[in-house]
């Protein structure tokens, strides 16, 4: 029994047709085009998918899409592009925090809610936040790098990063 | 990874699902879901229904009396782990819920969900036994109250039953004289409890008085562990007195009951067991300045 449901995606309202088991992932990524989020284990281990639901880090493949009725969504489309990039996307770039790229889109939106918490995170700090999001590229060194550069770098900015996308309600549910 | 087809029901009220529960003996309850969609994805579960509890106001939340912390059972571990003033009142819960899963997972998994669901490998069951909780169920008679030590009745099995709703736990605050800790070693890929051990101890000056110990992972469900808890009482919470309880923290069970897998045989388990009781013991002592 498919169902319409409406939401907020990326500051965009979406009104979208779903079958029950219709995964969060799937929605954002086969029904409305958001294909940041990645699919990858499928089984809430590795964070390729995670999405900010109502200003918090979820793995998108672990919520039904039906659930998120009347939540604000925000992917990684929603953080900066490559003319305005995020201090955690420039980061990453230049720390060598990405090879083959896979889950970086979820390692930095995971980052950002932690670094939004905790804005001055140790070295161990940042590898507890990034529990959930595996690389099978990197080894970890360089993305622990790029977190902490990106922290040093939106702590002495000027101007408050123009992410846009971070800065959703707190709590939710 | 699809899982099969369901119907999906929203309930207005802990009555609704309770009623729609009763109605459909193939309904499942899901709560942060982030136990039942893995199940459910992987084929081992197909649920004809699922009753969404996660609108409901009023189960969610921390609330304090001064005596009783009650979480209501859609609060989620993050929140739980959070909590500074948990941290004081009853140490033990927050620290198992800082240890579930990963941070996204703490974001939407929720204590009530957990108990009700009884992973006999998951963290918060033994710091619920430890802590002396009670558990609120919403039921097809009406609500009752369940005291935690009979809560917990096998894998996966509760003394809610199929129908009754788990609507919050009461946790009792731990007074200037008790400390608690939860310590596990966690299997290495899932994270899960291949051995925990929560430990709350109140004290008389040095000497232990009352002394709860519970194990996830060596059971089919979070078990006390009354021979370590008879150890340590009266005594010191010293190196000797630590040795002896973890010794014995195996004593009481029935040891052809001990869970064993690929990663981990009978034997190993309950010499994890015996580590993980001093562990406890030791983080509960030095807790409490005794150590």
């Amino acid at each position: 029994m498919e169902r319409t449901i409406e939401l907020t995606v990326n500051g965009t309202d979406h009104q979208v047709t779903v079958e029950p088991r219709t995964l969060l992932i799937h929605a954002l990524r086969d029904e409305m085009g958001y294909t940041g989020p990645n699919v990858g284990c499928e089984s809430s281990v590795c964070g390729a998918c995670t999405v900010h639901v109502d200003g918090e880090a979820v793995k998108a493949c672990t919520e039904l899409a039906v659930r998120a009725e009347g939540s604000e969504v925000t992917t990684i489309e929603a953080l900066g592009d490559e003319d305005d990039m995020h201090p955690l996307q420039e980061s990453f770039q230049e720390e060598h925090g990405l090879q083959c790229g896979y889950c970086t889109p979820g390692m930095v939106m995971t980052a950002a809610v932690f670094l939004e918490e905790e804005p001055d995170p140790d070295r161990a700090e940042i590898r507890e936040a990034l529990e959930g999001n595996l690389c099978r590229c990197t080894g970890y060194q360089n993305i622990v790098n790029a977190v902490e550069s990106a922290a040093a770098e939106m702590a002495g900015a000027v101007e408050p990063a123009t992410d846009g996308g971070t800065a959703v309600e707190e709590g939710g549910d | 990874m699809y899982p099969d087809q369901f119907e999906f029901h929203r309930a207005d009220s802990v009555s609704e699902a309770v009623e729609l529960l009763a109605d459909n003996p193939d309904a499942e309850l899901i709560a942060g879901g982030h136990s039942l969609l893995p199940t459910m994805k992987s084929g081992l579960a197909s649920p004809d229904a699922l009753v969404d509890i996660s609108d409901l106001d009023g189960l969610s939340g921390v609330e304090r009396n001064g005596e009783v912390t009650h979480l209501g059972a859609m609060t989620t571990y993050a929140t739980v782990a959070d909590d500074d003033d948990l941290w004081e009142d009853a140490t033990v819960v927050a620290e198992a819920a800082s240890q579930v899963g990963d941070r996204q997972v703490r974001n939407r998994g929720t204590v009530g969900g957990n108990i009700a669901h009884a992973d006999p490998a998951s963290d918060l069951p033994a710091a619920m036994l430890a802590a002396n909780a009670t558990v609120h169920v919403h039921g097809p008679d009406g609500e009752r109250s369940v005291e935690i030590d009979d809560f917990f009745q096998g894998m996966y099995a509760t003394a809610a039953g199929e129908e009754g709703v788990v609507t919050g736990i009461d946790v009792p605050e731990e007074g200037e004289n008790t400390a608690s800790a939860y310590v596990k070693k966690p299997a290495p890929a899932s994270g899960y409890a291949l051995v925990g051990v929560a430990a709350r101890l109140t004290f008389d000056g040095d000497e232990v008085t009352d002394a709860r110990i519970a194990a996830n992972g060596v059971m089919d469900h979070g078990t006390r562990l009354p021979a370590a808890e008879d150890a340590i009482e009266g005594e010191s919470v010293d190196a000797d007195a630590v040795a002896v309880a973890g010794d014995a923290a195996g004593d009481s069970l029935d040891e052809y009951m001990v869970m064993e897998d690929q990663q981990a045989s009978q034997e190993f388990r309950l010499q994890l067991l015996s580590a993980y009781t001093e562990r406890a013991l030791e983080t509960v002592g030095e807790r409490a300045g005794h150590m």
